[in-house]
């Protein structure tokens, strides 16, 4: 790792002030992604600013029509949570699958979706849900938030402080885990509003990052089933193809994702 | 350079280490607690899990600045003088492990899942919970079979308190 110096922010305008002095400061979260990345010298801030202590960061709140996750709480804290596991099981079950305990235990919602990996967890949550992200400047609506491949509507300084899930009607999730890494070979979040409106968002298949499934989302809003899916066609083209699965079998383990999302919504 | 204060194994310890420092090159290179060990370079394989404010983490992918002021549990911190704590117990007289180089890792972890599952603790939970701890020896089977056992030696041990 190159050199760097560390300053733990004591609140979100603390973070802003010293992010302004560093040079090529950058934020540091759980550090599971950032820290790994500095290891290997393919980042080489000259500033990292700690927000995992900043209090107004942390928590999990009940709001009237859904939840807000603050950005610094980790994903053991959502996974195990009373209030997720009570108004949306399907975000505390994909919580509770990302990466193993340690990560868990260190890793931020906020540092998942700023950093928008192809094969994150959480973005598929936030697109399928219709959640909304929180920064210290404004309010991005996630479906203008997530920009392709690790890019995001963040500006270069700003800071993610929650994230604002509704209570859908029905929402479900299913990964198909990469057996080495446990990031998403390819994942299915489905949602179903109260209004009947269906959103369906697939991680770790496209090769510009998490994306709307707009044949299984219309396929679902005319027969909410697993069967339903079974005649949808999934263009292989755009989709990844790798050491681990071609395009054509992601675009199928996205109609199976789908699938077995569609169970466990119920 | 900044002088990081923390408490490892209930001992307060003041540390004068660059900003870049891992916590697990604090622990081994200045504290000396080599118990600790290194196995990636990818943050995958859990050789370097310790416990940080009483939770599993890999201090290869936390800054010492970061555990600055924290509560830090190593592997060397477990035993009772010459009493091995009772998951160290479970891995020797279950076989657990073969090298060994993977064992502080899987011991820290599994200690980890013990407290937060207690009594609850089945073969399918020991195995998802360990997917972060990588061993090239075993095949698991035993220390699988060392958690298990080590969980009930301990709802045995907790229940005698
Ligand atoms: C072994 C391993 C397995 C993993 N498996 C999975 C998996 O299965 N699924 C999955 O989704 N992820 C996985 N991850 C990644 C993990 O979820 C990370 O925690 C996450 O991607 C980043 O969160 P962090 O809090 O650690 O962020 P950091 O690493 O601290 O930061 C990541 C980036 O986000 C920025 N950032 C952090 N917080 C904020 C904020 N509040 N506002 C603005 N910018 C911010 C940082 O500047 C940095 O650029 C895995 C990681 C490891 C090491
Ligand atoms: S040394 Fe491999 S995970 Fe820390
Ligand atoms: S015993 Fe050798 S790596 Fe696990």
């Amino acid at each position: 790792m190159y050199e760097t110096t560390y300053h733990r922010a004591s609140s979100v305008d603390d973070a802003v002030a010293l992010f302004g002095k560093g040079t090529e400061a950058k934020f540091l979260a759980g550090g599971q992604t950032l820290l790994p990345v500095m290891k290997q010298r393919l980042a080489a801030p000259s500033d990292v600013i700690d927000l995992s202590k900043v209090k107004e960061l942390i928590g999990i709140e009940p709001t009237g029509d859904g939840i807000v996750v603050r950005a610094a709480t980790t994903h053991y804290d959502v996974a195990t949570s009373n209030v997720v596991q009570k108004a949306i099981p399907a975000l505390a079950h994909l919580a509770s699958l990302i990466g193993d305990p340690a990560v868990r235990h260190r890793g931020t919602i906020g540092g998942s979706l700023a950093n928008n990996d192809p094969a994150a967890d959480y973005p598929a949550a936030v697109l399928a849900l219709g959640a909304t992200i929180k920064t210290n400047k404004r309010t991005i609506a996630a479906d203008d938030f997530f920009k392709g491949l690790f890019a995001t509507a963040l500006e270069d300084g700003e800071i993610i402080t929650a994230v604002s899930f509704p209570v859908q009607a029905k929402a479900g999730y299913a990964k198909f885990p990469n057996p080495a890494s446990r990031f998403a070979l390819t994942g299915v979040f489905v949602a179903r509003t109260p209004a009947g409106d269906v959103r369906v968002a697939a991680t770790g298949a496209s090769q510009s990052g998490v994306m709307r499934v707009g044949p299984i989302e219309a396929a679902l809003k005319a027969n909410w089933s697993a069967g339903a899916i079974d005649g949808v066609t999934i263009p292989s083209a755009g989709l990844l193809a790798d050491i681990h699965g071609s395009a054509a079998y992601r675009a199928n383990l996205i109609k199976v994702m789908a699938q077995r999302a569609v169970i466990t919504a119920g | 350079m900044s002088t990081i204060k923390l408490t490892v194994n209930g001992r307060a310890v003041s540390v004068d280490v660059e900003d870049r420092t891992l916590l697990v090159h604090l622990l081994r290179e200045n504290l000396n607690l080599t118990g600790t060990h290194i196995g990636c370079d990818t943050s995958q394989c859990g050789a370097c899990v310790v416990h940080v404010d009483g939770r599993a983490v890999k201090s290869c992918t936390m800054l010492a600045g970061q555990a600055a002021g924290s509560n830090v549990t190593t592997i060397e911190g477990l035993a009772k003088g010459d009493e091995l704590h009772p998951m160290q117990a479970a891995f020797r007289d279950n076989h657990g492990l073969q090298c060994g180089y993977c064992t502080p890792g899987m011991i820290m972890s599994a200690v980890d899942i013990v407290h937060r599952h207690g009594g609850k603790l089945d073969e399918e939970t020991v195995r998802h919970e360990l997917e972060g701890n990588i061993c090239r020896c075993t095949g698991y089977h035993n220390i699988v079979k060392a958690v298990l056992d080590a969980a009930s030696r301990m709802k045995v041990a907790q229940a005698a308190e």
